[in-house]
């Protein structure tokens, strides 16, 4: 939270949580699969389901996945830029359990991958993402996020620290889940600065680590900082 | 951040909030300082926007309210209170057409600072230059709330939201006029305490009513809360215990009442058949 999400976000009406907060999460979903989806499910909960069309947070959601910022003058027509883009979507109510009001969760694929993102959108514009392929995650997008699918194995976390403290990258926080002992497991951890692309490939490489995305700030003060302390990004 | 330490700190406020978040956030002082200045000629392009248009909004509720008031014979000469209420409309309106805002601290609450702040600032013609630390301010006081408790009609009713906006425009207009740090966080904690209760109750679950014309009149609510302080007239209770008692009834507020556009306004004949007819578009 910082002085820039309490004034702001510059951004196209009606709602920060039906339709900034959307927007931010569909930017999210974008970043986690690479690129613009083909194709996208999105599952509205609760509030978003319910006074969702009325917030224009269906043309946000899409809006993001084409990965404008909530301030872009097309948001209104995103539908028809999706069809442009051939972005091809489906939207349906659905039942997320026990999560904020005003969540989405919204399956993408393209390029032979696929990503199921649940992300919430808390007020003022302000996201908090949950779960990403299933796992349980935390991260808010107004940091650079790694996030990374590997096979649960001793030293693993260990060893991806240290590969953040070779690249003098700080860690703000850090989450992780698995499936089962020695199954599938997701790193989550927020960062000062961005890893480098180097370091990624890197990362990618090492055996057991199936799928790396570093997700850029989707917050304005996210993306202010790394710039002016003069890091990597 | 709380409203204390805001309080405690040395006069003016906004240094201290600007310092301590950028501390906080390693954010750039001077880059914080552009941004507000940037929010500022956007809430500005809001208003003139808004005081331009008629267009109805998605609904057709709201749309000519700004502009309606803006045109209109000045029968109670009193300019202040007319530039206030209009500019506050003018943003509202322009969010309800998808247009163009700076949430402050939302979307829906997005009126009530540019009214507040900016009315009085034409009113009294000081420039643009001199909002952008009362702006920083306004922020600082708005977290304090957030931190505390919310400021999401969802999350609190409307307390929570125009009441925070509110609560950050009164400190702004403070410390515009001069106001020292007690004064712009006492008049926060008199617009604040002054909101407890409000329910959120949107017609057809739209940010349009009523919700352009309460922003118009929490505007002029925030602008008295700083004539008061800067009266040296007080909140007497301490302005971080009226965060905790809006927090308190936040959370004693009935899900109907908290945007789900099931109570209240939403819920009247009128309400129930804009529903109907926006459902079945």
């Amino acid at each position: 939270m910082t002085l820039l999400d309490m004034i702001g976000p510059v951004m196209i009406g009606p709602s920060s949580s039906h339709t900034a907060g959307a927007c931010r999460i569909g930017q999210v979903a974008r970043q986690l699969l690479g690129q613009i989806p083909t194709h996208a499910e999105i599952g509205l909960h609760a509030s978003f389901a319910k006074t969702g069309k009325g917030h224009g947070t269906h043309f946000a959601l899409i809006a993001g996945l084409l990965g404008y910022a909530p301030d872009d003058a097309r948001l209104p027509r995103a539908f028809e830029e999706a069809a442009s883009a051939d972005l091809v979507f489906n939207f349906e109510t659905a039942d997320l359990g026990d999560v904020h009001p005003n969540s989405a969760r919204i399956t993408v694929s393209g390029n032979g991958q696929t990503v199921t993102v649940v992300g919430s959108s808390t007020g003022g514009g302000v996201i908090e993402i949950i779960r990403v392929d299933g796992f349980k995650v935390s991260f808010s997008g107004g940091a650079f996020t790694l996030l990374t699918r590997y096979h649960d194995a001793v030293g693993v976390i260990a060893k991806i620290a240290g590969l953040l403290a070779a690249d003098q990258v700080n860690i703000a926080a850090l989450t992780c889940d698995r499936d089962k002992r020695g199954g599938n497991a997701m790193l989550c951890v927020e960062l000062d600065q961005s890893l480098g692309e180097a370091a990624q490939k890197f990362l990618l490489s090492w055996p057991g680590m199936d799928w790396v995305r570093m997700v850029r700030p989707v917050m304005d003060a996210g993306i202010v900082a790394p710039v002016l302390l003069g890091t990597t990004a | 951040m709380t409203l204390d330490e805001i309080l405690n700190a040395p006069s003016p406020a906004s240094q201290w909030v600007l310092d301590s978040d950028c501390a906080e956030n390693g954010l750039s002082p001077a880059i914080v300082k552009e941004a507000m200045r940037s929010r500022i000629a956007e809430m500005r392009d809001s208003v003139e926007r808004g005081l331009a248009s008629a267009a109805p909004s998605i609904t057709g509720m709201v749309g000519w309210n700004a502009k309606g008031l803006w045109d209109a014979p000045d029968v109670l000469q009193a300019p202040l209170l007319r530039r206030v209420q209009a500019y506050a409309m003018a943003v509202n309106e322009e969010n309800a057409r998808m247009g163009r805002i700076v949430a402050a601290p939302t979307a829906g609450s997005a009126g009530t600072i540019p009214g507040a702040l900016l009315g009085v600032a034409d009113h009294l013609k000081i420039s643009d230059d001199d909002l952008v630390m009362p702006m920083v301010l306004a922020a600082g006081v708005g977290k304090a709330i957030s931190k505390q408790m919310f400021i999401s009609g969802a999350a609190g009713g409307c307390q929570a939201e125009i009441g925070s906006s509110a609560a950050m425009a009164a400190a702004a207009v403070t410390e515009l006029l001069g106001g020292s740090s007690r004064a712009c966080v006492h008049a926060a904690a008199m617009a604040l305490m002054n909101t407890i209760g409000l329910v959120c109750d949107p017609v057809g679950g739209y940010v349009e009513v009523p919700c352009v014309s309460r922003n118009a009149f929490f505007a002029v609510h925030a602008v008295s809360s700083a004539q008061l302080a800067l009266s040296n007239l007080e909140s007497f209770i301490p302005p971080d215990e009226v965060i905790s008692a809006m927090a308190q009834v936040g959370r004693m507020m009935p899900l109907e009442l908290r945007e789900t556009a099931e109570g209240g306004l939403a819920q009247t004949p009128t309400g129930l058949a804009v529903t109907a007819r926006m459902e079945g578009k």
